[in-house]
């Protein structure tokens, strides 16, 4: 109780607090001959007053105080006291606590790290972020307050969703915040420069950071989000194009040819209106993605808050930005005439723009799966799904040429340059043509698609593997990350092509028998926890070469609230997972039994570790 | 002018944008996957087992009469023990038994019925699973009752003899 009352008016504090911010930018704006201490405090203030309201929202979880909405919502006093503390942002309101928290603590840093830029660029930065963070102060007050107040008091919470109760579903949301978020002070600093038209290579190296820092972040909280989708979905897959995810790949598109813009503004004052455009763009999306999920808009995993009230919110405030954004651009950005796209063929340049336009490409393929269903509901009232197929259709063969570019670009000098050791380039590409064509070939599959997909992926992996050793530290950085690129590829192509499926009904005793896999459904035991009951099924499993494997998937019965829910029971190895689910069936003493073999899933991972490994590596190496 | 002509048209393109997620927030989005009773069967071509030739759902499922799809697949044990219920269909002439072939290697589906008998009137093939899904299917067997191009009763695991009866007092 009294922690709901401190929570909620620090928040009501913290507003006070950023209107005050406003006018103080405002006015040192004027006269701007160095920054105003008032800014920093009060940015400190207003980071304190989000921490201390945050605060007392967890220990209103670890408490488990019924008399606060939110957690009667969404806690149980069964509940393992990790899950008590990560329930505080696995709903609507506490999550968006979080994210004001990281707006708070990434203006505060910004504005003690960013030294040698002009004055007036870091207030007006600051104004720009303020609007933002106002924005979410307002949002959260009006539409979605974490402290609303319950009387009479209940005496037990509703429960946490429990496929949120997962360790690693803890720690995604965070992370993942953390590179939106960060993406926020991309879009302000890029409007700050552009009305001040300092878009130049000095700018590009102090934001160059910030790109990096969210771009790592969001890398990993996909990768988490992905990881959790795998073991707990019980589908058996790591990427199932559902509108959740599609818009966090989508921000991370843009993000990923930002970095890659800002590392040719880096050296040179060319490709200024792409960095602006996609540092908006990152942001919007971002923004976009919250509207889609929060409104309840689109149907998905990430099912709280179904209130038409807070997507209107959200979607006007989005829109405001947008359009500041446009007006912005359109009056204060001038491109820079002499230094106009006068590329030579060959240079580094160029193979960064045709990576730009093919990340576009793909940026745009997934912006109208995700969003045309909803145009073609308004428009007709026909309600269709867009799948994994419209993905695969459109994306596979575009990256065959993206991967050529993305192995050879890296090699090319910066304004022009020639081919070095052609001989050198083609024997690699022949070789990696040979060996996809006989590995495609074996398997009997589609063979010219997946022959062709697999050599650029492949030739890609022998490019970066002989720049480890041919360049050694020179672009380290970008040849791990390019490294782990074509890893992820190689590992999903592989995974898609050689995974193997069984479903089928089977009881207890009863054996499925097919030429090459034995499963045995040997028994079943009941288990009870704390929060749940659990089924769990024991399976003894035989592949042909007479290997044996014992794995035992549950099937959990939540008391609060009353789900079910399918545990996969995954063994991991070097080369493969095995992967095993169970479910019920209505009114029968059957189990449903999916069963699949899943090769180089390990991989998939680590490479997406090592991709941002490489952006880690960006970010603490020191400019040459 | 040139700028202004892009700046005003991107600003019209975007409050498009905004009306029409306006209008979508007030439809209800749910969707669900499974096939609920008194449903519309799927629409689908596929390719059928013995003639090899692709048939149209709609040349499959006349109005007014009774069909009975089952789910099978040769590596499925469940659908031997369900089988002989299939056979005692098949002499009831009110009802077309249909197959659906589900993931399934072609011999050995031949050898499931030359050893056991046949009692489809059609096999549709779905080789890669992406029909039975359609048909809001969870596993093998399963199998699905229609009347006038409606689902009306859905049995998931194997028919028994209980479901026969019932099946029987429907038709």
């Amino acid at each position: 109780m009294i922690y709901s009352v401190t929570g909620h008016y620090s928040l009501i504090l913290g507003l006070c607090v950023g209107l005050a911010l406003v006018y103080f930018s405002i006015r040192n704006f004027r006269n701007s001959n160095q920054l105003d201490t008032k800014i920093l405090a009060f940015s400190f203030l207003q980071l304190f007053f989000v921490l201390v309201s945050f605060i007392s929202l967890i220990i209103s979880f670890i408490i488990s105080d019924f008399s606060n909405e939110t957690v009667f919502n969404n806690s149980h006093t069964t509940k393992p006291l990790f899950y008590k503390i990560s329930g505080t942002w696995g709903n609507h309101e506490g999550s968006l606590l979080l994210w004001l928290l990281v707006l708070t603590i990434f203006i505060f840093i910004f504005i003690l790290r960013t030294n040698n830029q002009p004055i007036k660029y870091k207030i007006l930065t600051v104004g720009f972020q303020q609007v933002i963070i106002i924005g979410f102060f307002l949002f959260l007050i009006q539409t979605s307050n974490p402290f609303n107040y319950l009387f009479p008091v209940p005496d037990e919470g509703l429960g946490l969703n429990p496929i949120l109760q997962d360790p690693a579903l803890a720690i995604h949301p965070p992370i993942l915040y953390l590179g939106y978020v960060g993406s926020s002070i991309i879009f302000s600093s890029a409007l700050a420069a552009t009305t001040l038209k300092i878009v130049s290579t000095s700018w590009a190296i102090h934001i160059k950071k910030w790109v990096l820092i969210s771009w790592i972040f969001l890398t990993l909280g996909i990768l988490l989000g992905s990881i959790w989708a795998y073991y707990e979905l019980g589908w058996g897959g790591f990427w199932f194009w559902d509108p959740v995810e599609n818009v966090s790949l989508m921000p991370w598109l843009a993000l990923t040819t930002l970095l890659h813009c800002i590392l040719v503004l880096e050296r040179k004052e060319i490709l200024t209106s792409w960095v602006i455009i996609l540092s908006i763009a990152t942001f919007t999306l971002s923004m976009c993605g919250t509207f889609l999920v929060r409104s309840g808009i689109l149907n998905s995993v990430h099912t709280f808050a179904n209130d038409p009230e807070r997507g209107l919110f959200i979607l006007i405030f989005l829109f405001v930005l947008i359009f500041l954004s446009l007006f912005i651009f359109f009056f204060f950005h001038q491109t820079n005439k002499n230094n106009s796209y006068n590329f030579f063929w060959l240079s580094k340049e160029t193979s960064i723009l045709v990576n730009n336009w093919f990340m576009m490409y793909f940026l745009s393929v997934v912006l109208i799966g995700t969003v045309y269903p909803i145009f073609l509901d308004v428009i007709s009232s026909q309600k269709i799904s867009v799948g994994p197929p419209f993905y695969h259709k459109l994306i596979a063969p575009f990256l065959i040429p993206f991967l050529f570019a993305m192995a050879i670009g890296p090699s090319l000098k910066w304004i022009r340059s020639d081919l070095k050791d052609k001989i050198y380039l083609i024997s690699l590409l022949i070789i990696s043509i040979l060996i996809s064509f006989f590995i495609v070939k074996n398997f009997n599959k589609n063979v010219l698609i997946n022959t062709i997909l697999i050599s650029s992926a492949l030739y890609l992996f022998y490019i970066t593997l002989r720049d480890f050793f041919n360049k050694k530290y020179k672009n380290f950085a970008q040849n791990t990350a390019h490294f782990g690129f074509s890893l992820l590829i190689l590992s999903i192509l592989f995974n898609n092509l050689f995974s193997s499926e069984i479903i089928t009904n089977l009881r207890v005793g009863e054996t499925y028998d097919n030429s090459k896999t034995k499963i045995v459904f040997e028994s079943i035991n009941q288990k009870k926890e704390k929060n749940y009951k659990s089924i769990v099924a024991n399976f003894n499993i035989i592949n042909s070469k007479g290997i044996n494997n014992n794995l035992s998937p549950e099937l959990r019965i939540y008391n609060q609230p009353n789900i079910t829910t399918s545990e996969a029971d995954i063994k991991t190895t070097l080369m493969k997972d095995k992967f095993i689910v169970i479910n019920l069936v209505q009114n029968q003493d059957y189990f449903n039994v999916r069963y699949q073999v899943k090769p180089f899933m390990l991989w998939i991972w680590l490479s997406v570790i090592l991709i941002s490994f490489g952006g880690l590596m960006s970010f603490f190496k020191k400019r040459i | 002018m040139k700028k202004k002509l892009i700046s005003i048209s991107l600003a019209s393109i975007f409050i498009i944008i905004f009306f029409v997620f306006y209008k979508g927030l007030k439809n209800t989005n749910i969707y669900t996957p499974d096939v609920k009773i008194n449903y519309d069967i799927p629409v689908f071509s596929a390719n059928l087992f013995y003639l090899n030739e692709e048939v149209n759902s709609a040349n499959i499922f006349k109005k007014d009469k009774f069909y009975l799809v089952n789910i099978w697949s040769s590596w499925c044990v469940p659908c031997r023990d369900e089988h002989p219920i299939l056979m005692e269909l098949k002499k009831n002439s009110n009802i077309t038994v249909i197959g659906i072939n589900y993931k399934d290697n072609k011999k050995n589906a031949q050898n499931f019925l030359n050893q056991l008998g046949n009692p489809y009137k059609k096999i549709i093939v779905d080789q890669k699973g992406t029909l039975s899904i359609e048909w809001g299917a969870f596993g093998v067997p399963e199998t699905f009752v229609i009347y006038n191009k409606k689902i009306i009763k859905k049995y998931i695991g194997p028919l028994n003899e209980e479901s026969l009866i019932e099946i029987e007092k429907i038709i």
